[in-house]
Parts: structure tokens; C-alpha cells; sequence
């Protein structure tokens, strides 16, 4: 494990080449941080994108994903690698 | 949700491989429930560390390449015999841990009795139900969960209950059973029930963990392509349309009030195979029993009689005896259009040779029990063979003059020695007292292998010697 | 020596069981039930199972649920129940799973009835169900082969990977005749393609999907070839007075019986007659009867059936001789003496 802090804010991050664009992260979201792209990715869609901060680490969004590696989210205090 | 970290969960292959295109991303359509049920079994897997004895039922449908995904034991299978195969592979490795994956078309139309009858078994599985009220593989086909009204390709002006009937509700069918231990219905609608699903999902696994029963969980999931929407408003449209038709909530769960139990593997081993398949393992062949005068060398021989007088266990008698006098035999009931009226016959050949035809159609010997039986087959007996038949029961003598005939009231014999059934054995005795074809203590040495009561062979016994000494009386050693 | 009178049908179940086999998953049916009957009281007496399916269907998805967990299984039915299990034989074979299938056949088309037929011959030789697959067929006819064969069924459906069926009738099943039973088989064939719930599972998956059409051409000319390599080893057949024979009688199961007295008749009335019987029904003994066209005058196929195996002669025969054509069906069983008859027709003509 290269980083021995914990994060001090929650994060969520999208890979954007599995985005289905299909906005139910985007809807479920609480926070309101998650927006559509302006752009198309390789498969055509529209990826789903973080405004960059705000993310509470709720999940609602993970959970909501069905592709299973397209997001990831960090809770505040995760301790270890950045798998995504 | 106490994990720091919510990602892909590493029950899922890193690299789709088998998956043709791009390897990083499922096969399923933007916003399909699928996946999200995949997420959660996946993650369930990984935090039970259950994925080494893992086994996973793709069925067909949408859902018919979740083996691309899931890193675990994996078997594809025939459209809605997914509880069936489950069925195979859980009792032949009780120690794994089984999932069946089904849409609704899988389980509820086309294997609808394959599920209702694994749920009623309580076979130990973990089933998933997709129910997106629609076929989506197909492209949007009616499913047997299809709201009323709703339209689909193949119900294009709504589904109607006078042509369709109503939605089959699996849940409430399935939870009227004895023996699932836990049905529960949820929906991937929002953040709350999805968690609601999770915890379904974790709830359904541990219960096979722990050896429990039959847990099956359907999942209310959309489908946006095959309703032609999107995904936002395939979510609300559930919400509208399918949860006042589908009631969420537990219909059946005592799995509180099983205790857990191991799951153990199943033992091959060849011990004491002869004793448990009842098979003799000591010498029974004898090679020392002289042969008959060449006439009554290799019999083949009709019994017949009417039911209950014991034709067929007469037969099975000098079948047995004759294996054991070291003949080849063979021993047929009467079978097909013979097996009429009330009239009980069989066919058995000994011979020194390798027996062709096991029907016998010119027989040598005939024993008739009855008259009908006499009749029957009196004309078939070949020149220079020999009748056998019950005195006490036929009142007439065979009228062929060229064969050698014997009655013998055997009925009127068994009647003094106390049971009307032994008159097989009397004629048994007394055939090869005539033929010479075997020495009593061979049949004597048979009769436990065919009588079922031991208390019997006294009797038996008797009954044969009875025969026998009457052939010495009244015909002499032909 | 040591043997038992037993019914044929009992013998398959002892010769299953000795041949490692301890799943039975099957659904009654006349005449095959005592084979259920038999597995229902004998599998969990040596620690195996027997279950009762829902049906045909469903019991043949067992069957491949077992076999895909690397256990040798078996199943029993006839005729109609055959029928419903062509869904999962086809899959099966594609799937490559090695799993015995008994085919006590009766009287058809429909319900037809439960006297002996061989109407089964096309739908098992030739594949009732969908693709390009065989079965391993085999038909006994005696109690001890309906032993041995099945013994011999479970080896060669592990050594190709593939279904492998005994196609008998109700004769054969219902006929008790002596039996020596060998010795149980110890050491079952390791199956690393299986699945066996542990952590090699992961690379391993069990299907008969493939969508691009290469790859599931590639897959089909494996299948060939393993076909291929069946035919080239594992034909058998049997010979009765066959020398000097220039009058050849073929039949299987039963048949074969009733032929072996109709050749001893036949030779005593003078006729020089032999008897084929293809013990193999897949692979054929069609290089057989290719030679013995050579030599021979003209074969006479019997069948109780409208004429299926007679197909498979011909095509061998190929036109050289004369392939006469004698049969019964509905259940009626031909006696040796109606058979010599019609012989007797066919080398007058
Ligand atoms: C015997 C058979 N009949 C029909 C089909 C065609 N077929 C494939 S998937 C499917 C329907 C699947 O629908 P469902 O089970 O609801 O799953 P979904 O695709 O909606 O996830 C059908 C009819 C088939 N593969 N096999
Ligand atoms: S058709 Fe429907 S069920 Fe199938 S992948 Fe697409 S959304 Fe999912």
C-alpha cells in the first residue's frame, strides 16, 4: 500500500470508456455532483462525469451502475491503493 | 456498506475474455437491471469468500453470457432448465454453492415446472429471478409476467388477460410450497430498495452457506430497450406500473429456525459392492450334473396357467436351478399381445449351447396348468416332445398322440399337503423326475435364490419330492 | 464362477453402479421402470442418488448438471420419454459431457405401446435433437451384454467426452438370463475440464453457446473428429456361422436372437446363411459390410421397425447386392421359423 493516510474526502471516480451513459448515477445522486458529459466516448455515449468535489461517499451511485467497473467511489478515511 | 472502497468486485474477471469487443464493459444495454444484480452477487461472493466452491447457472436470455463475468465455476445451460441443472451439479457437489440465474421467460414460461418443482424438492440453491415483465434477448416479446395492457411486440395492441390470461406471480406461487425456507421480492428501482436487494441477495446466499434449504429471490428489474424507453424513465415506470402489480416484501422465511448445518462432499467408494448389490460371489455353477437322454436335451419350454397358480415363479424355479446345473438359460414372461386374460405364461430354454431366439415358438416341453393353456398350445408342441399337465384341473387328455404326456393332479397333491400354491413345486419335481435333466439337490440348492420366504423351503421341498416320487410310481423313468 | 439370473434390466443398473456410476436421474415409463426401480433402491445403498425428475426434460438437465460436475451418471427411459430428452442430449453433446443414457425402446409412433420395437434406431443413431453431433450407441443382446455394454458405456463416453447410449427393448429388459458381474471399477478417469466447486473453477466453464460463427465451426469439426476418431476404434460387431456364407442375415438387439436360431434353421435345411450383428450402431460396421459384399450374395436386414438400420446397410452396400428388407412392427416379435420362411422367399427369387 503506497499511501499510508487516509483520504480526507470522500471521491468518486468514473472511468468514462465503460460509461454506458445511461444518467442513473447522475439521477440518484443526493449530492448532485455527477453531470453528463458534452462529449461521446468510444462507445458512442455520453459518459457520466464529477464535478469534482461534493461526493459524500454514499454509493447511491455505485450501486445504481450496472457496469460493474465504470464507477468507483473512496469514503473519507480509505487507507491504500487508488484501484480505479 | 462498511467497505472504504466500493469497486469492481474481484469475483468478476478482470478482463472479459470470453466476451468478443470491447473486453471492459458487459454485453447488457445501458441502464439494464442486470448488470446491477450482477454487482451485487459479485460483491456478496467476494465478502463471503465463497468464490472458490462458487458454481453459476447462466440460463438463456440476457443474462445467458453472465459467464463472461462472474470468476467462478461456470455452466451454461438449455432455455429454463437452469433449476434442473442446479439440481445435478448441487447433489453431486453438496459442498458448493449454487446459483441459479433466470429471467422471467426462463423461469416462469418455459421452465416454470422445472423451478416449481427444485423450490418444492428444497433443493440447496440460491435462485436469482430477473423479472423485467418482458423478453428482452429476443427483443421485447411478451413474458408470462407482462402487465395487462402492456404492449410488446408479440402483444402489440396490450397484453389482454382474455387472450394471455393474468401476470404469473412466482413469488406468491412458490412461497405456498412446504419447503423453500425464504422468497422474497424486491426491485432495482431506487437507492433505498436497491439496498433492499442487496441485503436479499446476501440473505439467499448465506442460507446456502449455511446449508439451509431453497432461497429464491425475484429481482423486479428494467429493461429499457425492450420497453423503449430510457433508463430514467424505465426506473419510474417500474415505479408506476410494476410495483403495484408485484408487491415487494418476504412471502415465505424460516430460515431463522434452521440450525446451520456442513456442507459435505459426496464419498465414492467400492466397498463391499457384491454384498450391497446382491451380487453371489461364491462358486454356484456346478460342472458334474450328467446329461438327459438326447430327447430331453435342450428344453424349450412354454408354462402356462392361469395368474396366482405361480407359472412364472415355476419357471424362474427350473431357470435358476438349470443356470445352476451349469445350462445356459433363459427365462421370458409372456409379454405384448400374449398378456391377456388373465392367463400367466413364460418361456424358458436350457441348453448346452449359447441360446438364440429366447422366445419360444415350437416348444419341446409344455406344462399346462389349465385347460385353456392345454388348448392353447397343444398343437404347438413338436413331435416327440412332452406335455405336462395339471390332472386335477383339466378333465381331458391332450389328444396328440406323438409326444409323451404326463398328468398329474398336482393341484389335489399340493391341497393335501396344506397349500393349494405348491403345485408349481410338485411339477417342478416331477419334470425332472421324467427328463433327467438335473438331480434334485441342484433345485433344492436354487430354491432360496427364488423363494422369498425361507420359512417355505421345507415345503418347497416336499412339494418336489412329492412330484418326483409320483413320476416314480405311475410312469417310470422315461 | 459365479452368476446370477437377473432381468436385464437389473443388470444395467448393477453393471452402472460397478462402473463407478453413483447418480441416477430419471422419470418412469414402461418398459423401463425397473431401471428406476432397480437405481432407486441400490444407489443410496453405495452412497449414490437417485431422484425422480419432473420429466424427461428436466431429468436429462440433471444428468448434465451431474456430468458437468465430473461424476459418471446415467438415465433411463424409452421411446416417448427419449423423445423429450432430445433438448438435452443435443446439448450435451454439444457441451461434451460424458453421461449414459439407457433406450429401452417401445412400440411408437405416439403412445404406441409398451410391446418391443427398434423405432428408435433414427432418433438415437442418426440425432433426434438439433446440430451436427453423435451419440455412441450400443445395443446389447443378453442380460450379461446389458451389463457389460453399460460398463463399457460410462469408459467410452469419459474417453470422448460425449453421451453414450444402450439402445435395447423390452425383451432384453425384461428377460432374465445369467450374469456374471466383473469386479467394480476402483479408479475413475480424472476430468480436469469439470467443475468441482474448487478454485480451478474459475477457468473452467461448461456451454454449448457459441456466437461467432468461426469459433463454433472450429468447435464442430472438433466434434468430427473425435467422431472420426470413434469410428476408427471403437466399432464392434458380432459373427454367427458367418464362413462360407453367401446369404448374410442383419439385425441387432433382439433380433439377433431370433436370427441366430433362423441361421441354424436355414443351415440345416442346406442354405448357406450367416449372421452381422452390429453391436456398435455408432459407429456403424459399415467397412464390414463393405467387405463382406465382396463376397456374399445378397444381406437380408430385420428390423422391428419400418426400416431404419436397413438404411445404413444399403448406404454400405452401395448398391452391389441385393439388401432384402424383413420386418414387424407395433410389438410383434418375428419367430426364427417366419423369418427362415421369408429367407427362403428371398433366395428363391
Ligand atoms: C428452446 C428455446 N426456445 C426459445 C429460445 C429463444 N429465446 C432466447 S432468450 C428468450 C427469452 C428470454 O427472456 P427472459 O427469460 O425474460 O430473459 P431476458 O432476456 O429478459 O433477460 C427466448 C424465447 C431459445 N433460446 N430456446
Ligand atoms: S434487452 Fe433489456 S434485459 Fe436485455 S440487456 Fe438490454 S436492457 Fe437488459
Amino acid at each position: 500500500m503506497s499511501k499510508a493516510v487516509g483520504l480526507e474526502k470522500a471521491k468518486v471516480v468514473i472511468r468514462e470508456d465503460e460509461c454506458k451513459g445511461c444518467n442513473l448515477c447522475i439521477e440518484a445522486c443526493p449530492e448532485d455532483v455527477l453531470f453528463e458529459q458534452k462529449y461521446l466516448n468510444r462507445m458512442g455515449y455520453h459518459p457520466a462525469g464529477y464535478v469534482g468535489e461534493g461526493c459524500s461517499g454514499c454509493g447511491y451511485c455505485f450501486y445504481q451502475c450496472p457496469e460493474p467497473g465504470a464507477i468507483t467511489v473512496y469514503k473519507k478515511g480509505y487507507v491504500g491503493e487508488e484501484v480505479a | 456498506m462498511a467497505e472504504k472502497v466500493l469497486t469492481k468486485a474481484a469475483s468478476f474477471y478482470d478482463v472479459y475474455e470470453r466476451k468478443s469487443g470491447a473486453q471492459d464493459v458487459t454485453h447488457y444495454c445501458p441502464g439494464c437491471g442486470h448488470g446491477v444484480l450482477h454487482k451485487l452477487i459479485a460483491e456478496a461472493i467476494d465478502d463471503f469468500g465463497i468464490r472458490d466452491q462458487t458454481i453459476f447457472i447462466s440460463p438463456v436470455g440476457c443474462s445467458v453470457f453472465a459467464y463472461y463475468y462472474f470468476r467462478v465455476g461456470n455452466i451454461q445451460v438449455a432455455h429454463g432448465r437452469a433449476p434442473a441443472v442446479a439440481t445435478g451439479i448441487k447433489r453431486t457437489h453438496p459442498e458448493s454453492i449454487v446459483i441459479s440465474y433466470q429471467g422471467d421467460g426462463d423461469l416462469a414460461a418455459i421452465g416454470g415446472n422445472n423451478i416449481l418443482q427444485a423450490a418444492n424438492r428444497g433443493e440447496k440453491i440460491t435462485v436469482f429471478f430477473i423479472n423485467n415483465a418482458i423478453y428482452g434477448m429476443t427483443g421485447g416479446q411478451m413474458a408470462p409476467t407482462t402487465l395487462i395492457g402492456q404492449r410488446t411486440t408479440t402483444t402489440p395492441r396490450g397484453r389482454t388477460a382474455a387472450n394471455e390470461g393474468f401476470p404469473l406471480k412466482m413469488c406468491e406461487l412458490i412461497s405456498t410450497l412446504e419447503s423453500p425456507i425464504y422468497v422474497e421480492r424486491v426491485a432495482l428501482t431506487d437507492p433505498k430498495n436497491t439496498s433492499k436487494v442487496r441485503r436479499a441477495v446476501r440473505k439467499a446466499l448465506r442460507n446456502q452457506i449455511e446449508n439451509k434449504g431453497f432461497s429464491f429471490v425475484e429481482v423486479l428489474s428494467a429493461c429499457p430497450s425492450g420497453w423503449k424507453m430510457t433508463s430514467v424513465q424505465a426506473k419510474q415506470w417500474m415505479v408506476d406500473n410494476l410495483l403495484p402489480q408485484f408487491p415487494l416484501g418476504v412471502f415465505k422465511d424460516v430460515s431463522k429456525e434452521l440450525e446451520p448445518s456442513e456442507r459435505s462432499k459426496v464419498v465414492f467408494s467400492t466397498e463391499n459392492m457384491n454384498e450391497l448389490l446382491n451380487i453371489p460371489s461364491e462358486e454356484n455353477i456346478r460342472t458334474d450334473v450328467p446329461k438327459p437322454l438326447t430327447k430331453f436335451q435342450n428344453p424349450r419350454i412354454i408354462l402356462a396357467g392361469f395368474g396366482g397358480q405361480g407359472i412364472l415363479m415355476l419357471g424362474l424355479g427350473l431357470a435358476q436351478a438349470g443356470m445352476q446345473a451349469g445350462y445356459h438359460v433363459s427365462w421370458i414372461p409372456s409379454y405384448g399381445p400374449e398378456m391377456r386374460g388373465g392367463t400367466a405364461n413364460c418361456h424358458v430354454i436350457l441348453s448346452e449351447e449359447r441360446i438364440g431366439s429366447p422366445t419360444v415358438s415350437k416348444p419341446t416341453v409344455l406344462v399346462a396348468m389349465n385347460l385353456p393353456s392345454l388348448e392353447k398350445f397343444e398343437s404347438q408342441v413338436e413331435p416327440g416332445g412332452l406335455i405336462i399337465y395339471d390332472s386335477s384341473l383339466i378333465n381331458q387328455s391332450p389328444k396328440r398322440k406323438d409326444v409323451k404326456v404326463l398328468g398329474i393332479p398336482a393341484t389335489e397333491m399340493a391341497d393335501n399337503l396344506g397349500n393349494t400354491r405348491i403345485a408349481n413345486m410338485i411339477v417342478l419335481g416331477a419334470y425332472i423326475a421324467i427328463t433327467g435333466i438335473m438331480p434334485k439337490d441342484v433345485v433344492v440348492d436354487a430354491l432360496p435364490i427364488f423363494i422369498k420366504h425361507k420359512k417355505l423351503i421345507p415345503l418347497n421341498v416336499q412339494a418336489i419330492e412329492k412330484g418326483m416320487a409320483f413320476v416314480d410310481k405311475n410312469n417310470g423313468h422315461a | 464362477m459365479a452368476k446370477q439370473l437377473i432381468k436385464g434390466n437389473e443388470a444395467i443398473v448393477k453393471g452402472a453402479i460397478l462402473a463407478g456410476c453413483r447418480f441416477y436421474f430419471g422419470y418412469p415409463i414402461t418398459p423401463a421402470s425397473e431401471i428406476a426401480e432397480a437405481a432407486a433402491y441400490y444407489m443410496p445403498l453405495v452412497g449414490g442418488t437417485f431422484l425422480q425428475g419432473e420429466s424427461e426434460v428436466a431429468s436429462i438437465q440433471m444428468l448434465y448438471g451431474a456430468a458437468s460436475g465430473g461424476v459418471r451418471c446415467m438415465t433411463a427411459s424409452s421411446s416417448p420419454g427419449i423423445s423429450l430428452k432430445q433438448e438435452g442430449i443435443s446439448y450435451s453433446a454439444g457441451s461434451e459431457l460424458p453421461l449414459v443414457l439407457i433406450d429401452i425402446m417401445r412400440g411408437g409412433p405416439g403412445l404406441g405401446n409398451i410391446a418391443p420395437e427398434q423405432g428408435d434406431y433414427n432418433q438415437m443413431v442418426k440425432g433426434g435433437g438439433h446440430g451436427n453431433y453423435k451419440l455412441i450407441v450400443l445395443a446389447p443382446n443378453c442380460a450379461q451384454e446389458m451389463c457389460d455394454l453399460t460398463m463399457l458405456a460410462f469408459e467410452l463416453a469419459d474417453k470422448y467426452r460425449n453421451p453414450a447410449v444402450i439402445l435395447a427393448d423390452g425383451f432384453i429388459g425384461q428377460m432374465m438370463e445369467p450374469v456374471e458381474f466383473p469386479a467394480p471399477v476402483t479408479e475413475l478417469p480424472e476430468k480436469p475440464w469439470a467443475i468441482h466447486a474448487d478454485k480451478n473453477d474459475e477457468t473452467r466453464l461448461i456451454c454449448s453457446i457459441e456466437l461467432e460463427p468461426e469459433v463454433l465451426e472450429a468447435h464442430n469439426r472438433h466434434l468430427q473428429e473425435k467422431y472420426a476418431e470413434a469410428e476408427k476404434n471403437e466399432v464392434r460387431f458380432e459373427e454367427y456361422r458367418i464362413d462360407g456364407a453367401d446369404f448374410v442375415l442383419v439385425g441387432y438387439g433382439v433380433v439377433s436372437r431370433v436370427l441366430q436360431t433362423t441361421v441354424d434353421l436355414l443351415r440345416d435345411q442346406g442354405h448357406r446363411v450367416g449372421l452381422l450383428r452390429p453391436i456398435t450402431l455408432w459407429p456403424f460396421p459399415g467397412k464390414r459390410i463393405v467387405e463382406l459384399s465382396d463376397s456374399v450374395d445378397s444381406f437380408m436386414v430385420v428390423e422391428l421397425s419400418n426400416g431404419q438400420m436397413v438404411d445404413d446397410v444399403r448406404l454400405a452396400v452401395n448398391g452391389k447386392k441385393p439388401v432384402h428388407f424383413y420386418n414387424r412392427m407395433g410389438g410383434m416379435v418375428p419367430s426364427p421359423e417366419e423369418i427362415a420362411d421369408q429367407a427362403v422367399k428371398f433366395l428363391e427369387d
